[in-house]
């Protein structure tokens, strides 16, 4: 058992860890749009889930747990951001609806439908279906 | 004493985090949503092993925190190719 300010700093470390992986939740449930909820589920989870692995450090304090604790927070921090965008990429072939609140789209029109590939020029083809919006995609400032 | 409360208030914030993430999973309009509800339900799991190592002393249950990373990362990924292509 380490000395009693290690096993507070393990409990606080993972205390904030927790918390952030509650306000990922709270963001997947809350959040208006398939992407914010995203946004709020991949950033807060891989934070709380990096600070458990933290707390779990300074409380084996050990080298072979170390190594694997940081190979998989160095795991975590690689594959979240690959796995979010995959799938913020199929959702958007899929015509997942955009939040009504949403003022710009950059990559609508952008996106071949047939070949699943990105180009500079916007050509919308007769199939697609492209929302229209309300106001400017480009609001005035002033 | 006040370190079981704080690793109460842990385990509890997880489970509340879990319930959320359930939810989701359960409403979640379309696909994709069900599918990130999965993820973090996955991160919910692997904080509750974490927890539960560092409460137990088993470093061993570390291992299972590490394939359930590896796991869902494959799922994930498994599940855009299969959403990419059904279109």
């Amino acid at each position: 058992m380490p000395a009693l300010v290690v096993q507070w700093i393990v409990a606080l470390v993972m205390l904030v860890g927790a918390f952030f992986i509650l306000l990922a939740s709270i963001g997947l449930l809350r959040m208006p749009d398939l992407f914010l909820r995203m946004s709020a589920t991949s950033k807060a989870g891989t934070l709380g889930a990096g600070l458990l692995l933290v707390g779990t450090i300074v409380h084996f304090w050990d080298f072979s747990i170390t190594t694997r604790t940081v190979a998989t927070i160095i795991f975590l921090l690689l594959t979240s951001p690959v796995a979010a965008h995959l799938i913020a990429r199929a959702a958007y072939f899929d015509g997942v609806p955009l939040w009504e609140g949403t003022r710009r789209d950059d990559l609508r029109g952008h996106y071949h439908t047939s070949t699943h590939t990105l180009d500079s020029v916007v050509r919308p083809a007769p199939d697609t279906e492209i929302p229209e919006m309300e106001g400017d995609d480009f609001p005035e400032e002033g | 004493m006040m370190l079981d409360v704080l690793w109460s208030a842990i385990l509890v914030m997880l489970s509340a985090a879990f319930v959320l993430a359930f939810i989701r999973l359960v409403r979640g309009p379309r696909l994709p949503d069900r599918v990130i509800a999965l993820d973090l339900l996955t991160i919910v799991v692997m904080g509750f092993i974490i927890v539960y190592a560092v409460r137990s002393g088993q470093a061993a249950f570390l291992d299972v925190a590490i394939i359930l990373a590896l796991i869902s990362f494959v799922g994930t990924a498994a599940f855009a190719y299969y959403i990419e292509r059904r279109v």
